[in-house]
Parts: structure tokens; sequence; C-alpha cells
């Protein structure tokens, strides 16, 4: 049906309109506007244009230039293609193009981008915010020095201090600005209480926010060396200066206290001439280092090997028991002669219609090695420890996607069957053939022409079966061998999860040069299957 | 009844309904159990062993959120206890902002369907009804592009996510709009293939009527096309509903504060060890959560099996 539609409009369409009927289609097209349709039109494209100049005006003031010129060309764009004649595809297109280029296609080079960073916990900045961190960080109050008089005031930016010093002279600074000297702010025995532009904070307020305020530290100058001024109490603040001392000239930072020199040397970090490095650093390309790392380093390589085949072996297991369970259950309820079979499919289609994140998280619970369903009702109090120990881990996983998976098969199984003419089988059955055979050489081959899209699909799907993975075990057992934060059960997108976002040490980089080597594995793998399916000669 | 007991006598020859028609004049044979026991029987043996395994998860989850007592093994007993004290414990307990997450999932999950069915339904309009160039390898990249599922570029978004809250804070991390603005990226995909398909079964003769009677496309699209593709739309809405619920990864990075969390991450939290959770409690979390799903699903059953089959998965 839908192909013959499609075969009709390709051919009247492949004669080229004359000009006359472009010139007819282009009349009728204007004709038809209607007067409310062109108000919604330009009331939704005002709207549009009122955010992008919006947007614009905030990106100017924050000097992003890139992002602005992006934002720029993408509204004219719009505006274009909305209110020139014409351009129909692209009226229908835009909107959701718009988010896939964003949020799907620009995340998955940015995603290439960080695989060749040094991005992680220590290395998540430029470098000029790790010289101020390193210096702030090391920071301690000068023995000896003055006390300050400090008002704690607040404007729009966040809060800041009014500093009087030992000699009377007033200034006001912020954590991101230096002090600097203020006139006509007013006094209150020696010490200045509030100045044009801020609030002062009441002694209650301090009260409510001192870790905010006894994190303030705001610089004395331009210069980081210089030391800062801290408020313990909010009444009063002391000097502090750092035991590193940062030389601009010779980019080498120095620890006072112990005379070692740091330099950079390329590597994101300042490092010692004995190999140490000061952390937090910053960010820099390094290359192919993610991947050889991932590739070359034992404690790296030898997980990463284990996952990638745990990855492939639980998609492919778990696509063919849920298939042939599905199947298996498809043809025993397919008997017409058998009563109640609508009652066994609403209840065996449960655990599909129940979310998958709930079901993974219940099953971990009745899998549970003491406390469990399973170990103390169902065995009686056996303490198998089916999620800890790293092959039951693995059974159990694959046990639970049965559940989650074979309502989908039966479905699409049951489908399927039905769709497949009698009279084939009736032909078959008049030649001879026996049931197992007609199943074997007919039914089975026409089933998988038909489901064999879909069985990629639930491939591809379980490749990337986060969820279950990661509500059921958590990946673990966790290898303790393993330089990464990765378990026995962890398929690739489960450790990505793990290497990135848990943990002490998050590992950006290193977790996107996995991400790559994902793509590059389910692509070489999906172009292979739809080879064979030829799925993709359907889009006409 | 005189058919379905013909059926029955005839099993052990013909296994087809149609065949039995040659042949109805023969007289009744009294019940046999061992041929009805080969014929049918023992299919209901497996569909009771089926649904034992099926149901019963559930049963236990029901059974652990009428229990009022909180741990792992004082649920083993089913349907020991029942009271309704761990659903007011979940209900009232400020550190698990049940309802917030609730309410939050059924905005996020509301919205992006909605909207993903919109952009969906216009690119496939596009694609059904225009030629144009490019037309073939823009459908095909629309599917390719899902072959790398967001889930994989979670450090880039992330990335991303943060970059805009220095800009824009109200639609960065943290933010509701942000985390649907990511949902939306998957919006074009395999949702508007499905809908294509189903846009291509709509015969064109309707359009060409329309536009001779002065409609313009925006008109036939939003007035003809869209409520004749209805069905597709509410099965296409109701899956990204679904999968939008159940997703974690992207909802547990970009969504910080606990009131802002969906129940994914929330319940996830909830639980995260069993062994010491307040399991009734998060029992109690499953079934309000699962309830409104599970029945929209039953309800809608006929409609999904046909968009399944289709092409989607679980």
């Amino acid at each position: 049906m839908s192909t013959l539609t499609d075969d009709e409009v390709t051919e009247s369409e492949s004669l080229p309109p004359t000009k006359r009927q472009r010139q007819a289609a282009r009349l009728a097209e204007h004709a038809s506007i209607g007067v409310r349709a062109l108000l919604v039109k330009i009331l939704l494209l005002g709207i549009v244009d009122a955010i992008a100049v919006w947007a614009l005006f905030i990106l100017v003031m924050k000097e992003q230039w890139v992002i602005g010129a992006i934002v720029l060309v993408v509204t004219l764009l719009a505006n274009w293609i909305y209110f020139s004649p014409g351009k129909l595809p692209a009226k229908y297109l835009t909107p959701g193009v718009i988010f896939l280029v964003v949020f799907q296609i620009f995340v998955i080079v940015y995603t290439g981008y960080i695989g060749f960073t040094n991005y992680s916990t220590g290395h998540n900045s430029d470098k000029e915010q790790a010289v101020s961190a390193l210096i702030s960080s090391a920071q301690e109050r000068v023995p000896d020095s003055p006390t300050y008089g400090v008002t704690v005031v607040e404007n729009l930016e966040g809060l800041g201090v009014l500093v009087t010093d030992p000699d009377g002279d007033v200034s006001v600074g912020k954590p991101d600005s230096p002090l600097e000297p203020v006139r006509n702010a007013t006094m209150d025995g020696g010490k200045a209480v509030a100045a044009d532009g801020y609030t002062s904070l009441s002694f209650q307020q301090i009260l409510t926010r001192q870790n905010e305020i006894s994190s303030l530290s705001v610089p004395f100058s331009d210069d980081p060396n210089d030391g800062s001024l801290r408020t313990p109490d909010g009444q009063t603040g002391y000097l502090y200066t750092s035991s590193l001392v940062y030389d601009q000239a010779a980019d080498t930072m120095t620890d006072t206290a112990t005379g070692t020199v740091y330099t950079d040397q390329g590597t994101g970090a300042f490092t010692s001439a004995d190999g140490e490095e000061m952390l937090p650093g910053w960010r820099i390309n390094v290359g192919f280092d993610n991947f050889t790392r991932a590739f070359s380093e034992e404690s790296i390589r030898d997980p990463l090997v284990n996952v990638i085949i745990w990855t492939i072996v639980f998609a492919l297991i778990s696509v063919a028991s849920t298939f042939f369970l599905g199947l298996f259950l498809a043809i025993v309820f397919n008997d017409m002669r058998m009563k109640g079979r609508k009652f066994y499919r609403v209840l065996m289609i449960l655990p599909y219609a129940f979310p998958a994140f709930l079901s993974a998280l219940v099953w971990s619970g009745m899998l549970s090695e003491s406390f469990g369903f399973v170990n103390q009702v169902v065995l009686g109090g056996a303490e198998i420890p089916w999620l800890t120990d790293p092959f039951l881990a693995k059974v159990s996983i694959l046990m639970v996607n049965l559940w989650l998976g074979f309502p989908y098969m039966f479905l699409v199984c049951t489908g399927a069957l039905q769709s497949i003419p009698d009279d084939v089988l009736e032909a078959a059955k008049m030649d001879g053939a026996k049931p197992w055979a007609i199943f074997r050489l007919i039914k089975l081959p026409l089933l998988l022409v038909s489901l064999a899209p879909l069985l990629i699909s639930s491939f591809a799907f379980n490749f990337n079966n986060f969820n279950l993975i990661y509500m059921l075990t958590g990946g673990g057992p966790r290898d303790p061998l393993a330089g990464v934060n990765v378990g026995a059960t962890d398929i690739l997108i489960s450790m990505v999860y793990k290497v990135a976002f848990t943990g002490q040490a998050r590992d950006y980089g290193l977790a996107s040069a996995f991400s790559i080597i994902i793509f590059i594995i389910v692509a070489t793998i999906s172009i292979i299957a739809f080879r064979r399916t030829k799925m993709l000669e359907e889009l006409n | 009844m005189s058919d379905s007991t013909t059926t029955r006598a005839h099993a052990g020859t013909a296994s087809s309904p149609r065949a039995l028609k040659m042949a109805p004049d023969l007289p009744r044979r009294p019940f046999d159990l061992r041929r009805w026991f080969f014929a049918t029987g023992w299919r209901h043996i497996v569909g009771v062993i089926m649904v034992l395994y099926s149901v019963f998860p559930l049963l236990y989850v029901l059974s652990a959120s009428l229990n009022p007592r909180g741990t792992l093994t004082g649920s083993n007993q089913l349907f020991s206890a029942i009271g309704l004290d761990a659903y007011a414990r979940l209900l009232n307990d400020p550190d698990q902002p049940f309802a917030a997450w609730f309410g939050n999932t059924l905005l996020i999950a509301g919205v992006t369907a909605v909207c993903s069915v919109f952009l969906g339904a216009l690119a496939a309009y596009s694609f059904s009804r225009m030629r144009f160039k490019g037309r073939r390898m823009g459908l095909m990249s629309v599917v390719l592009v899902q072959m790398f599922p967001q889930l994989l570029a979670v450090v880039a978004i992330f990335m991303v996510m943060s970059t805009i809250s220095d800009i824009f804070p109200a639609i960065g991390l943290n933010t509701h709009i942000g985390l649907i603005m990511v949902y939306l990226g998957g919006a074009l995909g395999v949702n508007t293939y499905l809908m294509y398909g189903f846009f291509n079964t709509v015969p064109t003769d309707i359009d060409e009527a329309a536009k001779i009677d002065g409609a313009s496309h925006a008109r036939i699209f939003f007035t003809i096309i869209l409520r004749l593709v209805a069905p597709i739309l509410a099965v296409v809405a109701l899956l990204s509903f679904i999968s939008t619920t159940n997703e974690f990864v992207v909802a547990s990075i970009l969504l910080i504060d606990p009131e802002k969390q969906t129940l994914a991450v929330g319940l996830y939290k909830l639980v995260s060890n069993p062994n010491y959770a307040d399991w009734s409690a998060f029992s109690a979390g499953a079934v309000l959560a699962a309830l409104p799903v599970m029945a929209l699903f039953l309800f809608l059953q006929k409609y999904i099996v046909g968009g399944l089959t289709a092409g989607a998965v679980k």
C-alpha cells in the first residue's frame, strides 16, 4: 500500500512542471493563505526574533562572539525561509533539524574533540584559571599581618567586601575583581559600613550565610602573588598569601616552603624536575593519547577488551533468548482452538508495560544475596551471590533481560506469524511436509525476513542497554585490578558513564575516547547488517 | 459450540480449522482428556508457567508496597500485612520529594512527547508529500544518525549544557527546559520514519482535492493530514512518553537539585542499595509511577502492537 502511493507520487512528479504550471501553483498558494494564518505566522516569527535579539544582547555583553554569530545566522536563515515564497520542504524540516544539529550531530562531533583532550577532574579549565586556583588553594594567613575592618556587602553580582585598612583608607572588592578605593563611604567609628551601589549585610544575614562568607577571598591586586583578603567572621579581615609563587616571565610555579620549582612541560600541569605534577592543571590537546592509553596500558586494555566481548555477548544472547522464547510462545498461543488466549496475552505483556528502570531495580532487590526473595523464599534460604559473583551476575542480567524482553518479541512474532499466508503452508502440507519441516524451512525464513530489521534494532538497543546494567548490578562486581572504575557486568556504555561521572577521578577525555570506539563498533556492525537486510533500499 | 467440538475431534488429523470444513458430518466423539491435552491442554500449562514468571515480580512489588515494615526481608512474605504506611511515608518525607519527581516526569515526558511528535510529523509530511533535492539523503541520514544514541555523547552534552548555563542560566544545567531541548535532539529519527510510512498510506488525492478547493499547504497539513494520521501520532507520542520516563543518564547528569529530578533518577537514589533502603517506600513509588503508564499501555495495546511491528524497540 505504502509503496504504491509513493510510486504514484514519484511518477507524477517525474515530469517537471511547465512554467505556467509553476506560476499557477504559486498564485494558488498565495491566494489561499488566509489573513489569520498570516498573522499567526508573523506572531510566531516575531516571538522567535524577539528571543533571538534578547539572546544576542546577552551574548554580546558576555563577549561570546562565536555563539553570537551562530545565533544571528540561524535567526536570519529562519526568517528568510519562512518569509520567502516556496522553500516548502525547508519550512517543514527546519524546526526539527535545528534540534537535531545542535543536540545530536554537534554533540557527537564535540565528543570526538573531547576524546583528544586530557579533560578530567584535574584538568578542567584553562591555564590562567589553574594558576589562580593553585595559588588560592595554598593560601595561608600571613603571621602578624595587620587587621582590616570589614563589612560584607552585596550587589547584583554577588557578595563582596568593604575594607577599611589600618590607615583609614576605604576600598571595595569582589572575588573576581581586586580591591579598588571607594569615596563617599558611610563611616561608623573608623570603619566603613556602607557604600553607594552596595547593600550591607546585617549581623543576622552574616550568621545565616557564614559558609559563603568564610570562603570569600578578594585579591589585593591583579597580581595573584600579592595575596588576598579573607574574613573568617565577617567583621575583620586578614591578609592571606600563598606559599606558591607564579613567575609569569619564566612560566614557573615555585613552592616557597620547599623551594621546588615546577615548570610547564606541555603536559597540562606544572611539573617538577622529578616528575611530580601539581593539580589542578589545565586542558590541552593530547592527540591520540587517550586511544593509545585505552589499548596499550594493561590496566585499561584488559578490562576494555573484556567489556567489549561481554557487550557483544550480552546483546547477542539477549536478542536470541528473547526472540526464541517470544517465537515459541507466539506459536503456542497462535492456535485457534485454545481458549483464553487473550487473557494469557495481556498478563504476559505486563513486564513490557512496566517501566524498565523500575523492573531492574525490583529485580535487584529480589536477587539480593542475603535478604532477597529468590534466595530466601524460592530457594529456601540459600545464600547464592546472584549479583556479586562475576559469572552469576552475568547470568542474572541475561535472565532479567529475558523477563523484560520476551513480551516484545512475543508481540511482534505473533504479528508476523499471522501475516504468513495460509495457502503457502497448505501447499507445503499437500506436498507432504512434516510440521517441523514447515516450521524450519518455510515459517522461520519468512519470519526472519520480516523481523530482521527489528532484531537488528533490538541488538543495537541492547548494545546500549544502560538502564538494565546500571540499575541491576551497577556494573559490578568491581574488578579490583582494573585501572578504571569497571566491573564484570559493565557494558561499554555503562563504562563510559562510570569513567566520566562517578568516583573521585572523572576522566572525560578517556570516556569520550571510549565513546568514539563504541561509535566505530556500532557503525561497523550496523553497516554490515544493513547491507545484508537491504533495509535502506526501501527508503525511496 | 459445535464448531469447537469438531475442532477437538479432528485435532489428531487436521490441525487447521479450514481442513475440517471438508467433513462436517462426522458424529461427535466423547470428550477425550488425552486428546485434549495434546491439542491444547499443554498450551495452558505453558501459559500458566509464563504468566507466573511474568506477573510474579509485579505482585511482589505490590505486596511490598502494602507492607508497613520497610525492609527487604520484611517484604518476602507476600501480602502478610496490608497497610498504606509506605505510601504515606513516601509522600511525606521531605528528603524524597516524590510528588515533585512525579510532576517533573509527567511534565518533561509530556512536553517532550508532544513536541517531538509535532517536529517529527512536520518532517514526515515534507518527506512524504514533497519531492526535493536531498530528500533520499535526508531520510537516510535521519535514520542513520539514530544509530549513535545521545547516550554516547553524554560527556559532550554535559559540556554544552554547562556552557549554556554560564550564558543563559534559565535553559542550562538543572532546568527542565534544557533537558527537554536535549531530548528534542532525537525528535527526528525512528519516529519520523514510522510516521513517514503511515503518511504514505494516506492517498494524495485528498491533498489534491483540497488544493483545488484553495487550501494552502499549512491548512492541508494542520486540518486534514494531522487528523487522518492521528492513530500513529498517538502511538509515537506514547512510545516517546514511555522512553522519556525511562531515561536515566541524561536526566541524572543535567538535573542536580532533588526537587528538579525525575522519577528514574529519584527512585534509583532511593534504593541504590536495596539491602539498606526503605524497600516498601520504593515499592510504593514504583507502583504509583508504573500504574498510569501501564494503564495507558494496556488501553492502547492494540495500536501499540501495530506501531511496534513497524519498527520500534524496547
